[in-house]
């Protein structure tokens, strides 16, 4: 599959997702996919069909499966739980928190459908909430692919490790950015990936590729905006991050999430104690969302490359 | 509500029903989203609920007196809005903005958008939870409506479902109405034994309802006379909440829809909604 993911092509992360996972169990025994009913939406279905062994159908029981996983890391496995990332950050959050993260067990949990863009199926469904809600969790590895060369090489990472890894995944098609060859996921680590002097946009997951046309935006009307891109949302980038604020001097935080608790809120807290600069986060502001198609969702939650753009004037403008 | 239906009134439920499941069929035609074979399945019940057993007025949707319902399988929202269109709640046309941005008629229902939602619900297993706190809070309140509550068999799966149940019993709801459409599928579920293509679930609904406590009817849940029986049998049960376990079919009224799991969540072709429409207006 990685072979086939050329930059500037289309590709849709779940189907990268499941042929990955795939593999993954087929390299290795101990690898078990849960999940909670949803395997024709996750796409674990294609590990359902290709290794039933290794696939464990949960039910609709998202507690009782994260549960399950903990027992299941505790005797030597290593269980990746796939399910929304709406319903296992916040429905099985008690047992994430107490059964896994604590006791620091090798669970990879998988937040599929994250973000706004989850097929017309509304706020009940979109994850907005998940990165607030893992980040703040002691021991938890939180990770963000920007597409699916980096996802291959996040999934691997998060095989190699010996702890709790959130992922979080997107629905649909997007451009791939990454060349296989030569890109190169690290935990803890950001991505330049455009330079310019004027500002930094700092962005993660699915909305790195909007970022990256907004910066391209930017440049027609003479701005030169860096793109940092950050796959690892905890551990985070925090010397990148003083870099392009001390570099730049003017910081937009974008992504498809809730402004609170996200990347942006992350960025702050890092820049407001070691570096205090001008930023503006780009992200839903926190209200209710709903269904709708992508484009419009984008349009109204204020979060395309426009209202990015828009965002950069302003910071600009409180430069110092 | 008479015990025994005419023969007008049985063909009456049947029309509206027939109607109300070509209008899920085209309405999730038109928004190229949505959940199918579980509204359909669950039609009958609404239809019975919402135009013979429960007491309400669609001019004063929050008339405090008035019967609650739950839609604890908040992904079957088309088929409740689709029987609220026809009940006179909001406009039928308004069908065609269902799960588009700035409708009130998102994919799962919303209480403060739509009048005619009791309670907002989408996540699996809540629902019934939110039913108990009605029916219970109807005893605080010394009220004496009835709250009726529809989950699905899968959804009993999670665990809120029986802890709902357990404070149900506890408490002696028998303000509390709650019917399973046990159409035996779900979103994915388990590879099938002995050729079926799917597992069927392992033990039955009715009796571990009867083990937590409730009392509990089984019913062909696409047979009227037999869902509104069930109903009035329930409000006549004292100190226990009734469990209705309606036999359905996941897809019915459409041949190609019938029992398959895909169907769960898929979009017809024009040329699939226009056999759908005539196999379902065939019969009436
Ligand atoms: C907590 C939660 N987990 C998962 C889902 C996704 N989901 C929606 S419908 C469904 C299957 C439901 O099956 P069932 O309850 O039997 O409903 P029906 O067959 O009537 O459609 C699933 C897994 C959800 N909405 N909520
Ligand atoms: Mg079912």
């Amino acid at each position: 599959m990685s072979q086939l993911l050329q930059v500037g092509e289309k590709a849709s992360m779940r189907d990268v997702f499941g042929e990955a996972l795939l593999n993954i169990t087929k390299k290795d025994t101990k690898a078990v996919v849960l999940d909670g009913d949803l395997a024709n939406s996750t796409k674990t279905d294609i590990v359902a069909k290709g290794n039933a062994a290794q696939f464990l159908q949960m039910g609709i029981a998202e507690q009782n499966m994260m549960g399950v996983a903990a027992g299941l890391a505790s005797v030597g496995l290593q269980p990746w739980v796939c399910t929304f990332a709406s319903f296992i950050t916040k429905r099985a959050l008690d047992q994430i928190t107490v059964s896994v993260a604590q006791p620091k067990l090798n669970v990879k949990m998988i937040g599929a459908y994250s973000g706004l863009l989850t097929g017309c199926t509304g706020k009940t469904h979109q994850g907005v909430e998940d990165v607030a809600i893992m980040r703040s969790i002691p021991n938890m590895v939180v990770l963000a692919p920007a597409d699916g060369v980096e996802l291959i090489q996040m999934m691997e990472f998060a095989h190699q490790y010996d702890g709790p890894v959130y992922i979080r995944l997107a629905r649909d098609e997007q451009q791939q950015i990454f060349d296989a060859e030569t890109h190169r996921f690290e935990l803890g680590k950001g991505l330049f990936v455009k330079e310019g002097g004027d500002l930094t946009i700092i962005t993660t997951g699915t909305q790195t590729e909007r970022s990256v046309e907004a910066a391209r935006l930017l440049e027609e009307q003479g701005i030169n905006a860096s793109v940092l891109h950050m796959p690892s949302i905890k551990p985070l980038d925090q010397e990148a991050i003083v870099k392009a604020a001390r570099e730049t001097g003017a910081i937009v935080v974008a992504e498809e999430h809730n402004i609170i608790g996200g990347l942006g809120s992350a960025v702050a807290e890092i820049l407001g104690e070691q570096y205090p600069t001008p930023m503006i986060r780009v992200g839903v502001q926190d209200r209710n969302t709903e269904s709708g198609k992508n484009e419009e969702l984008l349009k109204k939650y204020n979060i395309t490359p426009a209202d990015m753009v828009e965002k950069a004037k302003e910071v600009l403008s409180r430069k110092r | 509500m008479s015990a025994q239906l005419d023969f007008a009134e049985i063909k009456q439920l049947k029309q509206k029903a027939a109607e109300a499941r070509r209008l899920v069929v085209e309405t999730v035609h038109h928004a190229g989203a949505g959940h199918i074979g579980g509204p359909l399945s669950a039609i009958d019940m609404l239809v019975s609920l919402y135009f013979d057993v429960m007491n309400i007025n669609p001019s004063d949707s929050k008339w405090e007196d008035r019967d609650r319902f739950v839609l604890s399988k908040g992904h079957s929202a088309i088929a409740l809005y689709t029987v609220l269109a026809k009940r006179g709640y909001f406009p039928i046309e308004e069908l065609s903005t269902f799960d588009e941005i700035n409708s009130r008629l998102q994919a799962h229902p919303d209480m403060n958008l739509l009048p005619g939602l009791d309670m907002s619900s989408g996540s699996l297993g809540q629902g019934i939870s939110a039913a108990v706190g009605m029916a219970l809070g109807a005893k605080q309140l010394g009220k004496a409506f009835y709250t009726y509550c529809m989950i699905g068999d899968g959804e009993s799966q999670e665990g809120q479902v029986w802890e709902a149940a357990d404070i149900a019993v506890k408490y002696k709801l028998d303000n509390l109405i709650v019917l399973m459409d046990f159409n035996q599928l779900q979103q994915f579920g388990w590879d099938g034994t002995d050729g079926r293509e799917r597992e069927r679930p392992v033990t039955s609904p009715a009796e571990r309802f009867k083990a937590f406590g409730w009392h509990t009817i089984s019913a062909n849940g696409h047979d009227f006379q037999q869902i509104i029986d069930a109903c009035n049998e329930a409000k006549e049960v004292k100190g226990k909440p009734t469990m209705i376990i309606a036999e359905t079919i996941k897809g019915k009224g459409v041949s190609f829809m019938e029992n398959q799991y895909l169907w769960h969540s898929k979009i017809p072709t024009a040329e699939e909604l226009k056999i759908a429409s005539q196999e379902l207006m065939a019969g009436v």
